[in-house]
Order: C-alpha cells, then sequence, then structure tokens
C-alpha cells in the first residue's frame, strides 16, 4: 500500500489541460456534435436516404415530412441526402483548408521569427501589404484562377480546389503571424539558451524545443480557423462563387434557399441551422481548448 | 522649423489646439452621421471641415509628440504597400482566364483589335502596367470595360458615399452596443447576465451574415411589414443592412471589452481603488473602462477591414447601391480597371485606418512612443 495521495502525482502539461478541458461542459457538448458531424460526412453515402443528385419530377418544394424527412428542393432533390451530402464539402472545405494554411503559416511564421534581423523585417512588410488587400477580392480572384486549373481528377476534388487554395491563401497569414510571435517569445526562453549552450543546431531547437512548446496555441489557433472557413465558404457560396453544381455544401444550400426565402422558406431553414451549429461548437470547443491550455489562465 | 515647435511642445497653447480641434472633428463626425441617418444631406462643406480639423489635429498632435519623422515615414511605406498591392492585384488579373471581351457570341476580330487597341490591350503586359500606374500617378484611374463612357471615378464617386454611410453605421453600432454589453458583463462576471450576454455574442460572431438578414427579413419585412427588405433610401432602409453589417463586429468587440474589463479588475490599482473604498460604480468608470478601452481600440483597424469586408456582402444582400456590388461584379466581368480602382480604394482606406488607429493609440495611452 502506497501511503502516497494519488491526486498529488505529477501531472504533464497536457494531461492537466485534457483534465480542464473534461470540466467544461459546453466544449465537452461540442465536441461531441464536431465529431458526430465528422461521422457523418465519412458515411454519407451509408446514412444518406436518397442520393444527392438524383431528382424526383414528383415531388418538387415538398414540404418537409412524409417520405422526404426536410422536404425537397426546385429540382426534387432530397434535401436531407444533401445536407448529408453536403457535410462532406463543408467540413472538407474547413478542416483541409485549415491545415493547408497552418503548414505555409507555420512555416512561415516559425523561419521570420527564427532567423530575425531584415529577413524578418521583410517578411513581415509582406504579411502587412497581404492584410491591406480585401480578402474577398483576393478570395475570388484567387479562385477563378485556381478554378480555371485542372489539378485532380476526381470530380469531388475538382470542385474543392478552387475554394480550397483560395482560402488556404487568405487564410495563412494569421497564422504565420501568430507563430512569429509565439516563436519570438519562445526563442527567449532560458532553456533554449541552454540548448544553444550545449551546441544544439538551430533546426533541432526549433524541432524539439519551439515547436511542442507553440503546439497549443496552434491547436487553439487551428480549431478557430476551420469555422472561418466554413463561414467563407458559405458566403462565397452566397456570391455565386461556391461549389459547382450537383456537389453541394451547406453554404451552397442556404444560399439556394435564400432565393425562396419568402415562398419555400424550409430550404433555408434546415441548411442554416446546421450551418450555425457547427460553426458554433467549432468556436465554443475553441474556446474552451484555449482556457485549457492557455498557461496563462490556470489557477 | 522643428525648432520652433520642439520648444512650442509644452506650450499651453498647442494642448488647446490639440484638444479643440481634436474634440470639434469628433463631434461634427457624430453629428453629420446623426444628421445623414434622419435623412438630411450632409452638405461638402461640413465634410471639408471635418477634414482639415482631423488633418490639424493629427499634425499638431504629431509635432507635440516628436513623431514627424515616424509619421512621415509610415506615410511613405503606406505608398510602397499600395504600389505593391496594384502590382500584385495587375499581376493577378492578367493571370485569370478569359478576357474582359470573350462573348457568347464572337466578335469579329477587327472590333476586337480596335477595342484593344482603344484600352491598350494590344501592348505587351509591361506597357500596359506603366501605362496605368502613370495614370494613377495623375488621379486617372482609367475607363470602366463594362459600364462603357463611364470612368472608375465617376463609379466610385457614385457608389463611395453608400459604402460609407452603410459602413459607419455599421461601425457606429458596434461601437454603441458592443463596449456597454462588454462592460456589462464583465462587471456581472459569471452570472446569468454575463451568460446570456456571452451567448448572444458568440451567435452573433458565428451567424453568417446572410443568415442574419434572412431572419429579420423574414420578421420585419415579410411578417411585420414594418422594414423595406431593400434598397438604400432612407432612414428606414438603413436600420437592417447596419444591423446585419454591425452585428459580427459589435458581438467581437462584446467579447474583447468582457475579457480586457475582466483583466483590468484583477489588477493591482484596482484592489487599491477597492481598498480606500470607492464605490463599485466609481471604479468601474473612472478607473477601469479607460484602460481596458485600449486593446478595443487597437482592434479597431481589422474592424474597419472585417467591415469593409462585410458591406460587400451586405450591399448584395439588401440591394444598397454601394461599392461592394461593383466589386463583385466586376471580376467576373474582367473589369480591370475597375477592379484595381476599388482594390486600391479599399487598400488605402485600410492602410490610412491603421495609421490613425496607431496615432490614436499613442494618444489615448502615453505609455506608447512610436518611433
Amino acid at each position: 500500500m502506497s501511503s502516497i495521495d494519488n491526486s498529488m502525482h505529477a501531472k504533464s502539461l497536457w494531461s492537466e489541460g485534457f483534465s480542464r478541458l473534461k470540466k467544461n461542459k459546453a466544449s465537452m457538448v461540442s465536441l461531441s456534435i464536431i465529431i458526430i458531424v465528422c461521422l457523418i460526412a465519412l458515411f454519407a453515402r451509408q446514412l444518406a436516404p436518397y442520393s444527392f443528385e438524383t431528382q424526383n419530377m414528383d415531388h418538387i418544394l415538398a414540404p418537409p415530412g412524409g417520405d422526404y424527412l426536410l422536404g425537397t428542393d426546385s429540382l426534387g432533390r432530397d434535401m436531407l441526402s444533401r445536407i448529408i451530402f453536403g457535410s462532406r464539402m463543408s467540413m472538407a472545405v474547413g478542416i483541409i483548408t485549415a491545415i493547408l494554411s497552418l503548414i505555409f503559416g507555420a512555416l512561415y511564421g516559425a523561419i521570420s521569427g527564427w532567423v530575425g534581423g531584415t529577413l524578418d523585417a521583410y517578411m513581415m512588410r509582406f504579411i502587412d501589404i497581404l492584410y491591406a488587400i480585401p480578402s474577398l477580392v483576393l478570395l475570388i480572384i484567387v479562385k477563378v484562377i485556381f478554378d480555371s486549373l485542372d489539378l485532380f481528377d476526381n470530380p469531388e476534388l475538382k470542385a474543392l480546389t478552387g475554394i480550397l487554395l483560395a482560402l488556404s491563401i487568405v487564410g495563412w497569414v494569421t497564422l504565420a503571424r501568430m507563430v512569429r510571435g509565439q516563436v519570438l517569445q519562445i526563442r527567449e526562453m532560458v532553456y533554449v539558451e541552454a540548448a544553444q549552450a550545449m551546441g544544439a543546431r538551430g533546426w533541432w531547437i526549433v524541432a524539439k524545443h519551439i515547436f511542442p512548446n507553440i503546439l497549443g496555441p496552434i491547436i487553439v489557433l487551428l480549431t478557430f480557423q476551420i469555422p472561418s472557413n466554413i463561414l467563407y465558404e458559405s458566403i462565397l457560396s452566397f456570391i455565386g462563387l461556391g461549389l459547382q453544381p450537383p456537389f453541394s455544401s451547406w453554404g451552397v444550400l442556404a444560399s439556394d434557399g435564400w432565393r425562396s426565402l419568402r415562398t419555400y422558406p424550409h430550404l433555408i431553414i434546415s441548411p442554416s441551422i446546421i450551418l450555425s451549429v457547427v460553426i458554433l461548437s467549432f468556436n465554443l470547443f475553441g474556446d474552451g481548448l484555449r482556457d485549457a491550455f492557455d498557461p496563462k489562465m490556470k489557477k | 522649423m522643428f525648432k520652433l515647435f520642439k520648444d512650442a511642445n509644452q506650450r499651453q497653447w498647442i494642448q488647446w489646439v490639440i484638444k479643440f480641434t481634436g474634440w470639434s472633428s469628433f463631434l461634427i463626425l457624430i453629428s453629420s452621421v446623426v444628421m445623414s441617418f434622419i435623412g438630411y444631406v450632409v452638405s461638402p462643406q461640413l465634410i471639408i471641415a471635418n477634414i482639415v480639423f482631423s488633418i490639424a489635429f493629427f499634425i499638431t498632435y504629431t509635432f507635440q509628440q516628436h513623431m514627424t519623422v515616424y509619421v512621415i515615414k509610415r506615410v511613405f511605406g503606406a505608398f510602397i504597400t499600395l504600389l505593391v498591392i496594384a502590382t500584385i492585384t495587375f499581376t493577378l488579373l492578367r493571370l485569370l482566364p478569359g478576357g474582359p471581351f470573350d462573348q457568347d457570341k464572337a466578335l469579329p476580330p477587327e472590333v476586337i483589335a480596335n477595342i484593344e487597341a482603344k484600352y491598350h490591350l494590344d501592348k505587351p503586359v509591361l506597357v500596359q502596367y506603366w501605362h496605368y500606374l502613370s495614370g494613377i500617378a495623375q488621379g486617372d484611374l482609367g475607363d470602366s470595360y463594362k459600364y462603357i463612357g463611364r470612368s472608375v471615378t465617376d463609379i466610385i464617386s457614385e457608389t463611395l458615399p453608400n459604402t460609407l454611410q452603410l459602413g459607419i453605421y455599421a461601425l457606429l453600432i458596434c461601437y454603441l452596443f458592443g463596449i456597454p454589453a462588454g462592460v456589462f458583463a464583465a462587471s456581472k462576471h459569471n452570472s446569468w447576465a454575463d451568460n446570456t450576454i456571452m451567448t448572444i455574442a458568440i451567435s452573433g460572431v458565428t451567424l453568417p451574415s446572410f443568415l442574419v438578414a434572412a431572419i429579420l427579413i423574414l420578421i420585419f419585412s415579410v411578417q411585420l411589414n414594418w422594414l423595406p427588405p431593400a434598397l438604400w433610401d432612407g432612414p428606414e432602409y438603413y436600420i437592417m443592412p447596419m444591423l446585419v453589417l454591425g452585428i459580427r463586429p459589435a458581438a467581437i468587440i462584446a467579447r474583447l471589452t468582457r475579457a480586457s474589463v475582466l483583466e483590468v479588475i484583477n489588477s493591482d490599482y484596482i484592489r487599491t481603488a477597492r481598498s480606500k473604498g470607492l464605490p463599485e460604480r466609481v471604479i468601474l468608470f473612472k478607473h477601469v473602462l479607460k484602460n481596458s478601452l485600449i486593446p478595443v481600440l487597437t482592434f479597431s483597424g481589422p474592424l474597419v477591414s472585417g467591415v469593409l469586408t462585410g458591406s460587400f456582402i451586405t450591399e448584395l444582400i439588401f440591394a444598397v447601391p454601394g461599392m461592394g456590388k461593383h466589386l463583385i461584379q466586376s471580376v467576373t466581368n474582367r473589369d480591370y480597371p475597375l477592379i484595381l480602382g476599388l482594390t486600391l480604394l479599399f487598400s488605402a482606406v485600410l492602410v490610412l485606418t491603421n495609421l490613425l488607429v496607431d496615432l490614436l493609440y499613442s494618444f489615448f495611452d502615453p505609455r506608447i512612443k512610436l518611433s
């Protein structure tokens, strides 16, 4: 029998963070919503009652209920199936874009912050300039350019390329700035100095000492990047520059519904509820993550 | 000349000039916003007077704080930024597939050759670039390709007032509602009021603007028939667009204010004020608010950028005759001069706002020294 109290065991920063996160009810509910939606997106083919492109001309604009749980659209396509398949596109846009912009932004920010000096000044100058271009203009132009390139054969990926790349190009800037700030802060720490004194090389220090320490803030930022990408995608769809039919995302569905707002409100209600709930969940989960892993909030 | 100002900067009169010009430009701005909202047309003289006052304010303040070199550097940097943005946008536009005069029915080659000669499109890209830059230097943004016979400057001067109006109203909403909501939530930290306000705020951040618009239109235009669902013709037309545009920044500001007030409330000097036995109200308004609003002010730069981007969508939703519609359509139309002109204008607004916010930042927080 050990006489040491279990609660006295040393906890790593991560496990302590996780235990704090588990206590946050809103975040845990949000996390489960996110996981459910991800599963729905993965198993869309098995879950959807109909195909997303089958048109049923006998049931055009059917109201919710009966055979079609959420009604049908103006081409007689089942709304529920379109929303389920739409989750594939929306989540793909949110997550892939966040990862793409993270890879580029983190590399850029880390180089800028670690090398410092003139290079840092020029790299940050470039970011300032990108910040001054209205993001929507950049988004639209870049998307139209990338849409004209044929990079993939898979029809789903092909429809997504323009949006993915355009959103990543707009999104990496924020991440680069944040990563640079973190690197600048951590390279002044004593343990980095100690590693240098022991003769560690630059890339070793970045990979072994700096990266693990900025991982927390990066993950938090990533969680906030995903909903903002989903939001931007819906805005692009709204101005008519979203996915090409027959593919649909929640944004495409909601903006289609917008056109018949007065006559068939069910077309906008269901996609917008799921869109808002998912965006809200990501934001609440991000808040919880930040509270749990930000050392400043530690009590 | 600098010497003269250096000696003068501690004198009373220069303080008076700063106070007078600052307050008058602020008051004129507020009153003209209110006037334009009620439906009066704000006269150009008033706008010019306000610009003169604010320029006078910033110049005297710059001299007084010995920031002349800094400001000149920043203004120079702003021009470089705009030049680079013009170059980036120009290059991107030439990468766009399709040309401005592609139509379903192909035009005869002679006609295309004529059109291209008129707009210098037959020349090498570098020559076109040079033409464009020298045009800007002379204040000429070129002619629109799609709106035949109208220059980009015409289109901008027609639509800019509406966009500005919408943007300023939205900013006003965002400060008028966001800051008090944030302060109130923080002062009632962890109570039901705090939770309610923050839930509303986070929903405001997450909802896409066209959904907010859909909800408002369904309630106020379709059901109650109180407000018109589109166009830009008077106070009743302004309400929904400014709400739709303002709700997201207001929510962000509320969250920011709350966080910043909470941070200040836990600081040492607030504990001192409490131990002196000052009433909570005095502590909140006299001690906490002043310091906690500084981060909110710094956020004004990104805020203006967000409101500008949002205004494109809001204008599209409510058919507001502003620049947003042109901006989106001009890309689809490949109307190169119009895209370039609008992008440059927006970027100039952003760059200028950031400079002004930085100056104001040092004005409100004297601990910050810009150099």
